[in-house]
This record gives structure tokens, C-alpha cells and sequence, in this order.
């Protein structure tokens, strides 16, 4: 099995559904020649030809909407979105029509879709380059929404997300593109959408977090670990739907429930999965429900941006502040 | 048989008055007898190539993040600022730092904004420009705005938008042009042909045979320009500018030119376009030309270009020596500027983001 880096594999679970689905066809601003602008396709063009990883002109709704049509043709578009900054042209097509054609045809059309997009920032990138938009994705009925936070996690969830038979939307954290290298088994295996990962066991708190933030919440955990403090961390994976079994289940073990996320605080993700929470275990609770988040502001230029997105310390003091209830 | 007309025909001009080594191809405007508004308008732009050169080697050592050259648009880019009047208002894309230096806007303003910092959006001499625009094409409904309002309060004045190769197959630019033609507003759009967005080339953007036909369907006047011809670019759009401010209506204009750099530093060209290709465009490029025509008119002397370099170096140096000793912002800037007044929430998190500022995050 060979090492490599999560856009690594993105790359090669691309090519593997592309070598067993003809229908799969890959679309987007500089996907073909250039291989996009973090090399998530490259080769792919080379490989399999240009009908099939397509250079479109650069216009988001464009990719959107052409996907969609694609797709009622039976194709099975997998189409790259610069950066999640752009994706407000594509919104329209996204909101009006991928996610509700289903519904709207009785189920006689649909949209197999995936939008690939990097999510989050980190990485000293330019204006617009930076955002975390899952909750407006998360909030439209009929899309899936995926973030994975490794290597293996992004090779098994885009094989599910192309073989997925409705649109889902594939955020991939910029700042875990090359960040750790790991063993990748190219076996077309998926992994399950709507399923968490647990990634560390524990017992005193449960902490939800995904994408990039699974590294700092780590880490958090680690550091508390030395305190005598048992974190269970568990990766969401899929944002919608929410695999709120497995959430549950380490809410009832813990009693106590952080969520960490990079988007910013006030209707974020992390409210609706505290919402559900109380809803359904509130008894189980034994402090207040908390959540880190990013700040409800414009996600800053660089020079700020690690005070804006939440780090070892803010979770840290967020657990301990948990556990002191 | 069925009757067929033709019910309309249509036809795009090609303007230049400067060859590529800059002899004057005919007649040139009666401005170009105020040398010294030729001699400004160079220096200028060996002011932004100076700038431009400095700014992708800080990015080099790590100094400055993700930074796009503009080598090879400073013909443009600055025609277009030595067209414009002081009260029209400029929407750029994000290259364009040779027209907002006409305009007044600092060096160490552009430094800032690359270098991670909203201050470098302050622009103190240009008060009602906008800043760079990163989301392609979203800016042309917005100089659309301005010119409407512009139009509303009966106003002399008009809006200049940049738009690029790429973002001419945007939806909101042909949202813009449609409503500037139909509404006859004072706009000017200068579609910036560098025939590259990222990897693309405009033969897989459009199979239209120029971008300045675009327009015509928007019922707007359209003209193609040589970009890298100082002259044409300020005479056409001057002339367009005039038209707008008089209430003529907008124009749509494309200036051909070419992306000598990568698209920025994040990117390597080498990957999707031919050395010959580049090497066939430096050829073309509008510095050297612009200096010949000087030349040939008796306006510009050795001496002169020694101490313009040394002059541009040294204000270039200056202003990154300021740059690069400017303490970043509080955290208190991330949440100053988001509403007139802070909302609770706000405060809060204002309070919290020092509490972290001053113990580490």
C-alpha cells in the first residue's frame, strides 16, 4: 500500500471509479490540462481523455447546472468548484434544482451528482479562498454533504459520494490536503455516508467536530489526556445526514457534549447537532452543551486568520469549562 | 421558399496606433502633443512593473502570501487611469494595480492587501473605488449600480469596470452589459483579453471571434484594442469615457494583451502553455515599446531611464520596509468593521478573540 496525502487520494479514487464507470465525468475550471489548482485531477485528463475531464469555461452556475443536466442524462458528472468562496454563482443551480429535481419529477429524474469543493482555510490563501459554508449546504433538503478528515476517509467517502445516487456536496479541508501522509488501499472500497468515525475512545466528554478541526480537537484531547481527562473525538464525516446514533450513544457514555467547528458560531452546524442532542438526551446531559466555533465575522485576510479559527486553546478551556459544570 | 433577410449586421473594430516597437502606425490623437503626459504615463508604468517584479519575489521568501503579477497589462492598466477623470469610479478585477496607482492608491496599500491585511482597502486618495474583486465577474453589476446612480442624480461622471478573459463567461457580466445597454448607462467596461484565465485559454472559454462582440448583444458599442498600445488604450477609452459622461451610454472595450507570469504565484503556467507561446508575447510586451515611442518623439533620454529605475526602486523599497514593519492588526479589527454599530454577540466574541490574543489560541 502506498503513503500519500489526502488530495493524493481524492486523485486516486477518481481514477479507480473512472476505470470501472464509464458514466463518471469530471468538470470544472482547470481540472483537465492543469490537473486543478491543488493537482486533485491530474493525470485524469491524460488518462481518459478529454470527453471525459472536461475544462469548462469559468462560470460556477455553468458547472452546477450543466452537472445537473448531465446527470438526468445518466452521467455521473464529479465536478470541482474552485473554492467553496466561489460557490454562491453555483447556488442557484444547487438550491432550485440539484437538490430537488427528485422531488419535483416524483423521482422520475435525479441527480447523481458530486461537487467537489476545498473547504476551510489555513493556508495563507487569498480573499475568498478561505470559507467554511457547510451550514448552507446542510440546510437545503435533498443534498448530501460530506467533509472527510484523512486520506483514507476522503479514498472511501468520494467513492460513496460518486456512486451516491443524489447530489452531494464533497468539502476537502485545505489545510489537511498534504498535511499527514497514510497507507491507502486502492481497492475501491467505499466508506459509509451518514456514518461517523470515532477516532479517539473515551469517557468523560464526547467531542463533534469534522474536517480540519479533528486535528486541533486531537490534539485538545491529547493534551488533556495528561490531566487524567478521557475525550471520545469523533469525526461527523457526513454533515447531512448527521449520524446522530453514534453521536447519541458517546453523549449517554460522557454525559458531556463539545462541538468544535471552523465555520462561524451562530447557525452553524454545531446548533442543530446541540438542538438534537438536547432533544433526545437531555436527561443523559450532565453540564450545558458548548460549542467552539469560529467567530460571526468575514473569515479575516491571513494575517488573522489564526485568531479566528479555533485552536488547541480555545478547546481545551471549552473542555475544561465543560467538565467543571 | 421561405423570404429571408438579413435584419442585422454587426462589425468590430480593431484600433491601435503604436506597432510593436513602438513607431506610430498613422495619425496619432491630439493629446499625444503633451509629452508630458506621455512621460507620466510611462513612468508609471515602470513604477507598477517595478512594484510588480518586488512583489512576487517578497512572495518568494515567504514575505508576501499569494500574489498575481500584472507583467505584460501596463499598458492597460494604466491607459485606463490616465483616461479616467478623478471623480469617475473605478471596480477592478485584482490585477489592475497600474490604473489604482494612477488613481492615487498607494503602494504600501496594495502590500497590505496581499500581504493578509484589510487595511491595504483604504485607498485615502480614491474614497469611492472599490477594492480588488476575487469572485470572477462579480463585480460588474456593481460598477452597473454606480453608473445608474450616477444617472439618477444626473451626474457627469461614470463608472469603469475591469473584467478579465475568464470572467467574460460569468453570468453577471452579461447581466451588466445588458442593463448598461438598455439602460444607456454611464459605464465603461475594459475587458482585459490576456488570452489566459489560469489554464484556460479563451479558445476553450468562447468560440466567439472577439470578446468585444459580447457586447453587441446587449445592444452596447464595441471596439478591440491593442492592450499593450499606451496610446489606443487611453485614446479609446478617454473617448468612451467622454461618451458616457455626456450621457451616450456605455461601451464595452478589449484590449488584447498577455499574461506574461503565472496567474499567480500559487500557479506555474509551465504546466499548460508553450515557451514559444510566451516567449512570441514578451515580444509584444508594452514597455519597451512605449519607451521606443518616447524615444522616437525626443521625450525620454537614457539618463532619464537610469534615474526612473533608480527612483522607482527606491520608493518600491520604501514602501515595503513600511510594509513589512506594519504591526498586524488586533484581533479587534476582524469584528470592528462588520456592522456601523457592534451587535451583543459581536462585543462578545470581541472580547473573547483578546482574551485568546493574549494567551495564545
Amino acid at each position: 500500500m502506498a503513503k500519500m496525502t489526502m488530495v493524493e487520494a481524492i486523485n486516486m479514487a477518481h481514477a479507480w471509479e473512472m476505470a470501472h464507470d464509464p458514466s463518471v465525468v469530471v468538470l470544472g475550471e482547470d481540472v483537465g490540462t492543469n490537473g486543478g489548482v491543488f493537482r486533485a485531477t491530474v493525470g485524469l485528463q491524460q488518462r481518459f481523455g478529454k470527453a471525459r475531464v472536461q475544462d469548462t469555461p469559468l462560470a460556477e452556475g455553468l458547472i452546477a447546472g450543466t452537472a445537473i443536466g448531465m446527470a438526468a442524462q445518466g452521467l455521473k458528472p464529479v465536478a470541482e468548484i474552485q473554492f467553496m468562496g466561489f460557490i454562491y454563482p453555483a447556488l442557484d443551480q444547487i438550491a432550485s434544482h440539484m437538490a430537488r429535481l427528485r422531488n419535483r419529477t416524483r423521482g422520475r429524474l435525479s441527480c447523481p451528482v458530486v461537487l467537489r469543493m476545498p473547504h476551510g482555510g489555513g493556508i495563507h490563501a487569498p480573499e475568498h479562498h478561505s470559507e467554511s459554508l457547510e451550514a448552507l449546504l446542510c440546510h437545503h433538503p435533498g443534498l448530501r454533504v460530506v467533509c472527510p478528515s484523512s486520506p483514507a476517509r476522503a479514498y472511501g467517502l468520494l467513492l460513496a459520494a460518486i456512486r451516491d445516487p443524489d447530489p452531494v456536496m464533497f468539502l476537502e479541508p485545505v489545510r489537511l490536503y498534504r498535511f499527514a501522509r497514510q497507507e491507502v488501499a486502492d481497492d475501491g472500497q467505499a466508506l459509509p455516508i451518514g456514518c461517523c468515525f470515532v477516532l479517539r475512545e473515551g469517557t468523560d466528554v464526547t467531542i463533534v467536530t469534522w474536517g480540519a478541526m479533528t486535528v486541533d480537537s486531537l490534539k485538545a484531547a491529547e493534551q488533556l489526556a495528561a490531566d487524567g481527562v478521557s475525550c471520545e473525538v469523533i469525526d461527523a464525516g457526513t454533515l447531512a445526514p448527521i449520524d446522530f446514533d453514534t453521536i447519541l450513544d458517546s453523549v449517554v457514555k460522557t454525559g458531556r457534549l463539545l462541538i468544535v467547528h471552523e465555520a462561524p458560531r451562530t447557525c452553524g452546524l454545531g446548533a442543530e447537532i446541540a438542538a438534537t442532542v438536547t432533544e433526545q438526551a437531555l436527561y443523559d446531559l450532565l453540564s450545558p452543551i458548548r460549542r467552539v466555533a469560529g467567530y460571526d465575522t468575514v473569515m479575516p485576510l491571513y494575517r488573522l486568520e489564526h485568531d479566528y479559527i479555533p485552536g488547541v486553546a480555545r478547546i481545551a478551556d471549552a473542555i475544561r469549562a465543560t467538565l467543571a459544570e | 421558399m421561405s423570404q429571408q433577410q438579413i435584419v442585422a449586421r454587426f462589425e468590430i473594430p480593431y484600433r491601435a496606433y503604436l506597432d510593436a516597437e513602438g513607431a506610430a502606425l498613422g495619425k496619432l490623437p491630439a493629446w499625444v502633443e503633451d509629452g508630458e503626459l506621455l512621460r507620466r504615463m510611462y513612468r508609471m508604468m515602470v513604477r507598477a512593473r517595478t512594484f510588480d517584479t518586488k512583489a512576487v519575489n517578497l512572495q518568494r521568501t515567504g514575505k508576501l502570501g499569494t500574489y498575481p503579477s500584472c507583467l505584460g497589462h501596463e499598458a492597460a492598466h494604466v491607459g485606463v487611469g490616465a483616461a479616467m477623470h478623478p471623480d469617475d469610479v473605478l471596480f477592478t478585477v485584482y490585477r489592475e494595480i497600474g490604473t489604482k496607482f494612477w488613481r492615487g492608491v498607494d503602494l504600501l496599500d496594495i502590500l497590505l492587501y496581499w500581504g493578509g491585511d484589510e487595511r491595504g482597502t483604504v485607498y485615502r486618495r480614491t474614497p469611492q473605488d472599490f477594492p480588488f474583486c476575487v469572485p470572477i465577474g462579480s463585480q460588474m453589476p456593481h460598477a452597473a449600480g454606480a453608473a445608474l446612480a450616477m444617472q439618477i442624480r444626473g451626474e457627469r461622471r461614470c463608472a469603469v469596470a475591469f473584467v478579465g478573459d475568464g470572467g467574460t463567461s460569468q453570468g453577471a457580466f452579461y447581466e451588466a452589459i445588458n442593463f448598461a445597454g438598455v439602460r444607456a448607462l454611464p459605464l465603461v467596461c475594459v475587458i482585459v483579453n490576456n488570452r489566459w484565465a489560469i489554464s484556460v485559454p479563451v479558445a476553450a472559454q468562447t468560440a466567439a471571434a472577439t470578446l468585444a462582440q459580447k457586447a453587441i448583444a446587449a445592444g452596447t458599442p464595441a471596439v478591440q484594442i491593442d492592450g499593450n498600445d499606451m496610446v489606443v488604450t487611453r485614446e479609446v477609452v478617454g473617448e468612451a469615457i467622454e461618451r458616457a459622461r455626456s450621457g451616450g451610454g456605455p461601451t464595452v472595450i478589449e484590449a488584447l494583451t498577455y499574461r506574461l507570469s503565472d496567474h499567480t504565484t500559487s500557479d506555474d503556467a509551465t504546466r499548460y502553455r508553450s515557451a514559444d507561446e510566451v516567449a512570441a508575447a514578451r515580444r509584444l510586451e508594452p514597455i519597451e515599446r512605449t519607451r521606443h515611442f518616447l524615444q522616437s518623439r525626443g521625450l525620454w533620454t537614457e539618463a532619464e531611464e537610469r534615474e526612473l529605475k533608480i527612483a522607482c526602486s527606491e520608493e518600491v523599497e520604501a514602501a515595503v520596509k513600511q510594509y513589512l514593519a506594519t504591526p498586524r492588526q488586533s484581533t479587534d479589527a476582524m469584528f470592528d468593521y462588520l456592522y456601523a454599530q457592534p451587535t451583543p454577540a459581536v462585543r462578545a466574541q470581541r472580547e473573547e478573540a483578546r482574551r485568546y490574543a493574549a494567551v495564545g489560541h
